[in-house]
């Protein structure tokens, strides 16, 4: 018997989806369960609907993947969070700016216990902004002792060197004893603020992923799984389960890349508009060569600004479970959504909540549930479903980069609601899977490693640094699971520091491979 | 002609003169349309306007709005100082301001000259440079003059309409975030370069300088006016997003769209303290169409089969089609879809004196200046 099967899943908002595949990325099993408050009832409910498909083989699987949403609700929701300690290595400079300003207040209230700014830092070049103040980080990590449950350190330049963050992180331990300590030069790149956000927002969330990790490797151990585990990350790869609880942060918006790749791959289709229509919200982005388009902006996060890459997208409150007639008006919709409660509330599975599933079900699109819309329904659900197509048609306008017409690919649980024409759209394409899409995305996801550095360009400087980083991000992609043989740097920039004498670049790279398969 | 005449269209109507009326000021909420604004009038440089953004919006929640002054509206012989950040605006994200190094400037050109500085002025308003000095003239209760040196970003000293019109450049302040100042004494502008760009370095790569400074009769000669509401209302009309992004911008400054499309190459090499490089931008309706931007920090020139549709120092920016938010040249990538707009650079940049100093000649390029077209034009 082999043992080579891949089992993904993903976390929406109203469905927990799940999927097995073979080694040559074959579908051999797919199930939908809604998705529940505890999170952990939908992600078993998944799990057994898959592997009962299954059948014998779920033996073989060894590699379980997770693609969830937890970080992005928990930030919304201002729940479920830590309240973390928040230390800037940089003064004097930086004062201009303090930690937190660009957090929401209410954010803000959630998730600090209090923010410092001390002395110290790296310059560009490696040398001090100003000498580490150790006795102030250790006086500011006193005054919350009895307050923090997380901490999170920013250093001026750590992509440089990260010796004042390690610093601080032993003052935080030696003050605060075992505490979770996030440092930024592991979590963002250049850019203090955005990379600071992300830090704070990494510190925050990582109890949640505990518990994420723990009900996910549960709910696998009760059917006697084992698999290696991943988390999906935003840029559509994947990261060891070990490297998800210390950067719960990265796990932040991997639905609509999932789901992007998901649809590459399972429609064949490589550039293309992609259309992922949830219970709640749809979202509209461009597939490139197979990857999704990326944002050319800063990505905010519960409100938050932070510098990670991620799919450029246009969100819509609208999906499967969006209620119709809400505040009254004819035709209304959304924002609310009666979400995973959608087969006990809307019309067609006897409930008394008029849905945008409802509409669809009158208008022809679909049949789910065990009864048509009553007649007295008809009128406000065509009316809805109308104010629903053009909402859909304007985002996918906006998602466009390009004049003139291009395929759109249609894919999650709410996909009927996409009419079969749709202005400025060459053609649809609504491949088989198509509501597992994001699963699939999951499942088929390489592994990654990423690194960052500073170059100057005496000496050889660039050379020698643009070798150096891609040997370790590949390095970090084998460590996180890839297999050697297949990892490739596949992306390297270079970016300069413009109006600067004495020439230097900041390098990423980045490399991926395939699972390995022993 | 005159400067009050060589205001660019987009913001010299009478009609958006006397709507903004005599008491402007700028408040938190204006900030993100300034920054629109600068980005744009950039030329793809004057790095990204944010963290001068956030600088301000601090500023000024502490502080209260900034008045935005004409200078016409200031005293003959109040003392000006044009300031800025120098140095490279990568570091300046990531080594973020104290946020008194303006009050280091200001107290040390009141010591220098014995007159009380009356009103702050961006020495370039495009890129984060339009917003930076905001932040000081929120924290020292100073107003800011609606008038800059470049009407868009140049990266050295000596291309400044202060150094054309004869101001001298000396003496030269600087500060750093550790309040460290220097006055740098020369007999000529290009050694305030030399010095200042050196000094730069020992600083950390990034530090604030004021420069020319000036009474404010010889800045209504020296200066370009309007700089500062003219980003204004072009952000404020860009975020109105009823229109065609790019639409907007080619409406607000009269100027010319050169291509829309896809960024098919990027090349970039670091020489001599600049980022050179080109790009080259695919025409979107598939006719084949390539435009071609030669970049030395800022974009200099756009070239079609060989000709040259634009160059310096006429205003060269790329947008990203979808936002038509500017895109600095550093952040270029293969495959952003973008637009790419040129509108006239002020006049004085057209002179003898100005092309001499801000021409293709002064950046090295091969060829004549060639004006650009009256605008207000679509590609297509």
């Amino acid at each position: 018997m082999r043992a080579d099967l891949r089992l993904g899943i993903d976390v929406g908002g109203t469905n927990t989806d799940a999927v097995v595949l073979d080694r040559d990325d074959v579908l051999l099993a797919k199930a939908k369960a809604p998705t529940t408050p505890d999170v952990t009832t939908g992600i078993a409910g998944s799990i057994e609907a898959v592997l009962d498909q299954l059948g014998a083989d779920r033996d073989r699987v060894t590699h379980a993947m997770l693609g969830t949403t937890h970080a992005t609700n928990a930030l919304l929701a201002r729940t479920g969070l830590r309240r973390v300690a928040v230390l800037r290595i940089g003064g004097p400079a930086t004062h201009a700016v303090p930690p937190l300003a660009t957090f929401p207040p209410d954010l803000r209230a959630a998730v600090s216990v209090g923010a410092m700014v001390v002395d110290g830092g790296i310059e560009f070049d490696g040398t001090e902004v100003a000498p580490f103040d150790a006795d102030a980080t250790a006086r500011f990590f006193s005054t919350v002792a009895d307050r923090a449950d997380a901490v999170a350190i920013t250093s001026v330049f750590s992509a440089v060197s990260d010796r004042h963050e390690l610093a601080a992180e032993a003052i935080a331990h030696a003050v605060l004893g075992d505490v979770h300590v996030s440092l930024s030069h592991e979590v963002g790149s250049i850019g203090l603020v955005e990379r600071e956000n992300a830090t704070v927002l990494n510190a925050a969330l990582v109890g949640l992923a505990e518990t994420v990790a723990q009900s996910f490797a549960a709910a696998l151990e009760r059917h006697g799984l084992r698999p290696a585990c991943y988390f999906a990350q935003n840029d559509g790869t994947l990261m060891e389960l070990e490297y998800a609880l210390r950067y719960p942060v990265l796990t932040i918006r991997c639905g609509p890349a999932n789901s992007m790749r998901g649809a590459a791959h399972i429609s064949g289709v490589r550039d293309a508009l992609v259309v992922d229509v949830g219970g709640t919200s749809t979202e509209v982005g461009v597939l490139i060569n197979g990857f999704p388009g990326e944002s050319g902006d800063s990505v905010g996060i519960g409100g938050v600004r932070t510098n990670f890459r991620m799919p450029g997208l246009v969100t819509l409150p609208l999906g499967g479970g969006t209620v119709v007639g809400d505040g009254g008006a004819n035709g209304a919709i959304g924002p609310r959504s009666v979400g995973y409660r959608l087969i006990e509330s809307a019309l067609v599975f006897g409930g008394t909540t008029p849905t945008l599933t409802d509409a669809a079900v009158a208008g022809g699109r679909v049949e789910v549930g065990h009864r048509r819309p009553a007649g007295r329904h008809r009128a406000v659900l065509a009316a809805a479903l109308a104010r629903s197509d053009a909402m859909l048609a304007e985002a996918i306008d906006q998602a466009k980069m390009v004049r003139g017409e291009q395929p759109l690919i249609v894919v999650g649980g709410g996909g009927f609601l996409v009419p079969d024409t749709v202005p400025g759209v060459s053609e649809i394409h609504r491949p088989p899977d198509y509501e597992v899409a994001n699963a699939i995305g999951a499942a088929i996801g390489q592994v990654s490693g990423q690194v960052e550095r500073i170059a100057r360009f005496r000496f050889g400087g660039r050379t020698a640094a643009i070798q150096e980083a891609c040997d370790s991000a590949r390095l970090q992609a084998i460590r996180a699971g890839a297999d050697p043989e297949r990892t490739e740097i596949v992306d390297v920039e270079e970016f300069p520091l413009a109006y600067l004498t004495d020439p230097a670049v900041r390098i990423r790279a980045k490399a991926a491979g395939p699972l390995r398969f022993i | 002609m005159t400067q009050r005449q060589e205001r660019g269209r987009g913001s010299g109507t009478p009609a958006a003169r006397a709507d903004r009326g005599p008491t402007r000021s700028i408040d938190v909420d204006d900030l993100p349309a300034l920054a629109r604004g600068c980005a744009v009038m950039g030329a793809g440089g004057g790095g990204d306007p944010l963290v001068g953004v956030l600088m301000a919006r601090e500023a000024i929640q502490r502080h209260g709005p900034v008045r935005l002054v004409d200078l016409g509206d200031l005293p003959d012989d109040g003392l000006v100082m044009p300031c800025g950040l120098v140095g490279a605006p990568t570091i300046a994200i990531e080594k973020l301001e104290n946020g008194g190094e303006g009050g280091c400037l200001a107290a040390e050109a009141e010591a220098l000259t014995g007159r009380p500085v009356v009103a702050i002025m961006p020495f370039e308003i495009g890129g984060s440079n339009g917003l930076i000095p905001l932040t000081w003239a929120a924290r020292l209760g100073l107003p800011y003059v609606d008038a800059d040196g470049m009407g868009r970003a140049f990266p050295t000293m000596p291309q400044m309409t202060m150094n054309l019109a004869g101001v001298s450049s000396s003496p030269c302040l600087m500060a750093d975030e550790r309040l460290n100042t220097l006055v740098i004494r020369t007999g000529g502008v290009e050694w305030t370069e030399r010095l200042l760009r050196s000094s730069t370095a020992a600083f950390g790569g990034a530090a604030v300088a004021a420069l020319y400074l000036m009474d404010v009769a010889t800045a209504r000669r020296a200066t370009v006016p309007g700089s500062v509401s003219r980003a204004l209302e072009l952000g404020t009309a860009m975020a109105r997003v009823e229109i065609d992004p790019i639409d907007t911008v080619v409406e607000e400054l009269a100027a010319v769209e050169l291509i829309r499309g896809k960024v098919i190459d990027v090349e970039r090499e670091t020489s001599g303290g600049f980022v050179r490089g080109s790009a080259i931008v695919e025409d979107a309706t598939g006719e084949g169409r390539l435009l071609r931007l030669e970049i030395q920090n800022e974009n200099l020139a756009a070239l079609e089969d060989g000709e040259v549709r634009a160059c310096v120092p006429d205003i060269i920016t790329v947008l990203d089609a979808r936002t038509g938010e500017a895109i600095v040249t550093e952040r270029l990538r293969y495959g952003q879809r973008v637009g790419v707009i040129a509108f006239p650079c002020p006049e004085v940049w057209r002179s003898p004196a100005g092309l001499a100093v801000a021409g293709p000649a002064a950046f090295g390029l091969r060829f004549p200046y060639t004006p650009l077209a009256a605008g207000g034009t679509r590609a297509s």
